[in-house]
Parts: C-alpha cells; sequence; structure tokens
C-alpha cells in the first residue's frame, strides 16, 4: 500500500526522522491558509500524487509570498500530471502540500528496502541525491553503498556512520545523519515498510539533516496489524476495478490490452498473460481467482473484467487440481448467465474431473469455446477478438 | 527415492484442526503418506481423521517420531509456528500459509541460520515424490513416479508442468513448490544440488517468476556445477514493472527481476528455455532426446 509524501513526513516525523514543516491543503484558500500559518519567506507548493517525477511534470512550484502560493496552488490542484510513473493518462491532483522553504546545501539518497539475495533489511545511500536511484545505479553504481542490517540487532550505529562517511556527508553532520537513519530504520521496521525512500535528503545552510520526500511503501500482508496505516489509504489513487477485487479477495491487476483473463494460481495467471501476447493478442488483465475458486467468486472476476470497457473477449484459464473442473465449470456457466455475456468467452479445463467439466460447458447452450490446452485457448481467443 | 521426502517420512500437520488443513490431511492421508500426528494449540488430546492432535510441536515429535511438519496456520501465527517447528528439531518443515509479513519471515530466516532443519516455503504447494510421500496441496492424481525433478515458485505452473509430462509419459522423481514469496526457506540453487545428487532423477525443469534474482543466480550455479539437463520457464514476461503480480515476489523493481534478463541468463548458462508455459513438457522431451536420455526417462 502506498501513502501521500505528506502523510509520510507525518509519520516519519513521530520517529523522530527531521522533516520540514508542512500542512496538506484541498484547496487554494486552505493552501494559502497553510503558507500563513508557516510564516516563511519560501513557500513550495507540492502535488500530493502516489508517483513521482512531480517535479519535472510541474506539480512542484518554489513560491515567494502568498499570492506565488496562491497562484501556483489554483494551478496545481486539478490538473493532470502525467509522469514516468503514472502511465499516458495521468493522475489528478487534489491534495496539496504546502512547506516551509530551506536553504539547501546538497541533495544526497537514502533508502531502506528487503533485500532478497540476504533476505535481510538493507540501508542505501549515495550522495547523488535528487534523481532516480535507478539511474545512479546505471551510471555511477560506486555511489551506491548499502548497510545489511542484521533483524536481531537492529541498524548498528557504526554502520549507519559508516554509510554517512561513505555518502561524503560532512563531519559536523554525521551524529545528525546518523540520528536520521536509525529512526527511519525503526519506522521501516515498525510500521512494516516494504519501502522507504528520502530522495533527496538534504542538508540546510542551517545545519540540519532533513528529507526533503518521502515514499513510504507497507508490505500489504502486515496492515491486519497497523489499523493507523490502513485509515491513510487513498482510494482515489488506485483502481477501481483493483478495489474491487480486493474486496472479493480476488488478485486483479489491470493492463491495457482487450483480453481479459481468469485463472487459477498466481504464476498461471502470468503466463496465460504472456501466452496470449505470444500469439499476438493483448491481455487486459491479471486475474487470479486463487486455489478454490467458487462459483460466487468466478461470477465476481467476471464482474471484474467486464467493467472494463475495453475487454472484447475473456479467456478462461483453469488447471482444477484439488478444486473440480466440473465445479468450475458450473461456476462459469452460472457466472455467464448471471453477468449475460455479450463477448467471445473461451475456456480451458484441465485437472481433476475435466470431461464431466467440458460436458457441463457443452450442455449450457451458451456460446462458450472450449480449448485443450492453454496455448490453443490463447490462439482461439486472440483470432476471435481480432 | 527423489529429494526430501519419501516413503518413510514420518509427518505431522501444525494447525491440523483448521478447516483447510483437515480436508489436506485426508488428501495427504489418501495419497499414503505416513501423516502420524497433528498440533492445535488447547486441541491435545482429540483426533483429526485417526490422526492424534497434541498442543505443542515438541510433544507430537516425542510421542510420534515424526522428521518432518506442514504448516496451515493463519498468517498471523505462521512465523511461530515455523520458529516452533525448529526448535523440536525436526529436517524438514513445509509451510503452506500465504501472506506472512515479509519482515516476520527475515526474522524466522535469521533464527534458523545454524539450526538443522530445513524450510521449504511459505507460500508454496508443497513437496510430492510421486507414489510415495504428498505433503502439501497438490493434486496428487497428476503425478507419475519416474525421472524428471521439479523445482518452481508458482504452484499451478507447477501441476502444469507436472501434468504434460504425465500425459506424455513421463514421470517425476521429486516436484518442490519453493514459494512465491521474496524471503523463503530453501531456493533453487538447494533444490538444484539435491536433484544433482538423487541418483534417480535425470534431468530438472526449473519454473520461476519474475522478481529478484533468484533463478539467475540458480542458472549460474547449473552452469558451474550441475550436471543433469535442465529446462527453465520464466512467467510474467507481460507484466508491468512496478505492479505485484499475485504472488508477493513477483514484481519487478528497479529494473530488477525481469523475465527478460532472467531467460537471457538462463540460456547464457545452457538451460533449455521453454518459449511458453504450453511448451514446458515438449521442451524436456526434446533435450532428453538430445541427450540420448529419453528412452531412460519414459516411464508409462
Amino acid at each position: 500500500m502506498n501513502i501521500h509524501e505528506y502523510q509520510a513526513k507525518e509519520l516519519l516525523r513521530d520517529f523522530g526522522v527531521k522533516v520540514p514543516r508542512g500542512h496538506v491543503a484541498y484547496s487554494v484558500d486552505e493552501a494559502v491558509e497553510a503558507a500563513e500559518k508557516l510564516g516563511t519567506d519560501v513557500t513550495v507548493v507540492k502535488a500530493q500524487i502516489h508517483a513521482g517525477g512531480r517535479g519535472k511534470a510541474g506539480g512542484v512550484k518554489v513560491a515567494k509570498g502568498l499570492d506565488e502560493v496562491r497562484t501556483y496552488a489554483d494551478e496545481i490542484l486539478g490538473k493532470v500530471l502525467v509522469t514516468h510513473q503514472t502511465g499516458p493518462e495521468g493522475k489528478e491532483v487534489k491534495r496539496l502540500l504546502i512547506e516551509e522553504g530551506c536553504d539547501i546545501k546538497k541533495e544526497y539518497y537514502i533508502g531502506v528496502v528487503l533485500d532478497r539475495a540476504t533476505s535481510r533489511v538493507v540501508l542505501m545511500g549515495s550522495e547523488e541525491g535528487g534523481t532516480e536511484i535507478e539511474e545512479v545505479a546505471a551510471a555511477t553504481p560506486e555511489k551506491i553503498f548499502k548497510e545489511v542490517v542484521d533483524p536481531v540487532v537492529g541498524l548498528a550505529p557504526y554502520q549507519a556512520r559508516r554509510l554517512a562517511f561513505n555518502m561524503n556527508i560532512p563531519h559536523e553532520l554525521i551524529n545528525k545523519a546518523v540520528g536520521f537513519m536509525t529512526s527511519l530504520y525503526e519506522a521501516f521496521v515498525a510500521k512494516d515498510c516494504s519501502i522507504a525512500e528520502i530522495n533527496p535528503l538534504v542538508t540546510t545552510g542551517d545545519g540540519e539533516v532533513l528529507a526533503l520526500d518521502a515514499k513510504l511503501n507497507f508490505d500489504d500482508n502486515a496492515l491486519y496489524r497497523h489499523p493507523d496505516i490502513v485509515e491513510l489509504r487513498d482510494l482515489d489513487e488506485e483502481d477501481e476495478k483493483e478495489i474491487e477485487a480486493s474486496k472479493h479477495d480476488l488478485s486483479y491487476v489491470s493492463l491495457d490490452g482487450n483480453i481479459g483473463c481468469m485463472v487459477n494460481g498466481a504464476g498461471l495467471a502470468m503466463s496465460t498473460m504472456d501466452i496470449i501476447k505470444y500469439y499476438g493478442g493483448d491481455p487486459a488483465n491479471f486475474l487470479d481467482v486463487g486455489g478454490g475458486a467458487t462459483a460466487e467468486k468466478v461470477t465476481e472476476a467476471f464482474k471484474i473484467i467486464l467493467s472494463d470497457p475495453n475487454v472484447k473477449g475473456i479467456f478462461v484459464n483453469i488447471f482444477g487440481g484439488i478444486m473440480k473442473c466440473d465445479v468450475i465449470a458450473e461456476g462459469v456457466v452460472a457466472a455467464t448467465k448471471e453477468v449475460g455475456l455479450q463477448i467471445p468467452l473461451v475456456v480451458r479445463l484441465e485437472g481433476t474431473n475435466v470431461d464431466l467439466g467440458k460436458k457441463i460447458l457443452n450442455e449450457s447452450g451458451l456460446d462458450i469455446t472450449p480449448a485443450n490446452s492453454m496455448a490453443d485457448g490463447a490462439q482461439k481467443i486472440v483470432s476471435l477478438v481480432k | 527415492m527423489g529429494v526430501f521426502v519419501d516413503k518413510d517420512t514420518k509427518v505431522i500437520v501444525q494447525g491440523i484442526t483448521g478447516g483447510t488443513a483437515r480436508f489436506h490431511t485426508k488428501q495427504m492421508l489418501e495419497y499414503g503418506t505416513k501423516i502420524v500426528g497433528g498440533t492445535s494449540p488447547k486441541k491435545g488430546g482429540t483426533e483429526v481423521e485417526g490422526v492424534p492432535v497434541f498442543n505443542t510441536v515438541q510433544e507430537a515429535v516425542e510421542a510420534t517420531g515424526a522428521t518432518a511438519s506442514v504448516i496451515y496456520v493463519p498468517a498471523p501465527f505462521a512465523a511461530d509456528a515455523i520458529i516452533e517447528a525448529t526448535d523440536a528439531e525436526l529436517d524438514l518443515v513445509i509451510c503452506i500459509t500465504e501472506h506472512i509479513p515479509v519482515l516476520d519471515m527475515v526474522k524466522v530466516k535469521r533464527y534458523m541460520e545454524g539450526k538443522k532443519t530445513r524450510l521449504i516455503g511459505p507460500n508454496c504447494p508443497g513437496v510430492i515424490t510421486a507414489d510415495e510421500c504428498k505433503i502439501g496441496i497438490m493434486p496428487g492424481y497428476i503425478h507419475k513416479k519416474g525421472h524428471i525433478g521439479v523445482v518452481s515458485r508458482s504452484g499451478t505452473l507447477t501441476y502444469e508442468a507436472v501434468h504434460q509430462l504425465t500425459e506424455a509419459g513421463y514421470g517425476q522423481t521429486t516436484a518442490v513448490g519453493i514459494g512465491g514469496d521474496p524471503v523463503n526457506g530453501t531456493n533453487f540453487i538447494d533444490v538444484l544440488d539435491a536433484f544433482n545428487k538423487d541418483p534417480e532423477t535425470e534431468a530438472v525443469i526449473m519454473i520461476g517468476e519474475i522478481g529478484g534474482t533468484a533463478e539467475e543466480e540458480a542458472a549460474q550455479w547449473v552452469k558451474e556445477n550441475m550436471t543433469k539437463p535442465v529446462v527453465g520457464f520464466i512467467g510474467g514476461a507481460t507484466a508491468p514493472p512496478g505492479k505485484r503480480m499475485g504472488h508477493a515476489g513477483a514484481i519487478i523493481s528497479g529494473g530488477e527481476g525481469t523475465a527478460e534478463a532472467k531467460n537471457r541468463v538462463m540460456k547464457e548458462c545452457g538451460i533449455a528455455v521453454a518459449e511458453t508455459p504450453s511448451v514446458m513438457g515438449e521442451t524436456m522431451i526434446k533435450l532428453l532426446k538430445e541427450k540420448g536420455l529419453a528412452e531412460k526417462c519414459k516411464t508409462h
């Protein structure tokens, strides 16, 4: 789960991570009020959307005086920002962060992530702040330093110090940087983050080390123990179909194509998208109905797939293991009738009671195209939607 | 033979009184697996499917001599269940549970370092040695005894591969699901190494998916150590970056973990890559013919 920058900064502040003062604003008047409250000469007006690259897209402006705050807030609120992370359709700005300006001396990068290779949490730092860390990794990998954290002892002070030295943070600010990193790591662990990225981390003219930006993502599997984080969820930032799917315990990801997919198992669901593409089609979604697909789940899955106006055909690919094919076939038939399916449907069933399942589909009187294998099904649905 | 489990493996079921566990306990018993006990706190002294239930893993192990366990407990309690099994000094713990918080697994993995217990999973279908022992949730009947080892991060893709092999007349030794989570117990290399040493296994299918670099590391290991032919397949070639594809570990992030990169490295390391999931079996059979192993591996 993602949250907004202003929420991330409030959360980090509670853990002792130094961040600039700021307030969220939902309207131009609120933005001006917030700037008045801050009372600083320079104020930053920042678009709050769940995507990076906001500055380049015109979503971050530095205002001198309240008139400029008003002008920029008016300009950014309601604007659709298109960044490298939003997709071509962009995201509408509905919230602003009004923040005190600060005298930046230098920008750095700090990130906390899970390192899969070591199965440990890793703190990454670089003196190349402000740009995408992937770009730094590609151009100057020697400028990225890592500290692998033992979960039993946590981030050792010497590790934070070593990282700060490697990042070339000025000696007089090392202690503040160590404090910053320690608090950031503690927040990461306490709140079950999957990413905590501070880009840039800045040193200022008045000798502070603070987070100019903050991106926090959370492990969905741990949300059950963080009701306070769940409260921060902004449904405007998420795909409607994905929200609906999560209510029914379906794993769904929206894509750009026109062939809806319904599959059991994540690996098979991914591979079904792949094989559609392989035969020249374009998948409209990833959808895993789970190992125990019931008629109800199949029906809900159909409804979600069909709520995407781009979908011109559906490919159901089920390997019935524990779940029997006849039960799934009945679910497909019931769902097809309930939603009044008007577009081509190709069904590939394999596994337990497959013959009985196929018989149920054939005798349903519905216009269902059966397939004998994944490849056969993919080819059939691709030609049917062409 | 096969790897990790065989007809003599004695298994306990952790969380045996839950609905899923009851169902699969019955299925495993029907397959012939030696399920000798189960655990469920405060339910000690009762029975499930004729199997005695104990309050703790320690008691269950002392009473039954079990050396392996399978975990079906809900995600919030699963890390504790793995630690309990580790402290009871079981040889093998297979964790079926999905949705375990990743930082729980980071701690568990650290705790298990240097201990004798091997963890398989979490978020996996389990392990099956055909006609001998099934521990997990896979459909038993698709498996036939033979000479192909299967290792996979995905459940249904494993079934797909096994089914294709069985249909074509090529049986398997053991199919191992290592799970779709970013932090897991046993990795590809551990399983490949076990297959390499298993006299019954003649060739291996390795099924990966996007996210992380486990497949690349495994491919490198294959190039340097594997004496048996390997077929590889990666799911998720069309998955967009930054989106989690069902499995917690199936995500392309920071340009790392693409199917393209994994396929390239596998090819460079001499692994025969299946172009689509429909031809995993075919690719294996073609490879066996090239290596002169087809006759030996054709089982039915």
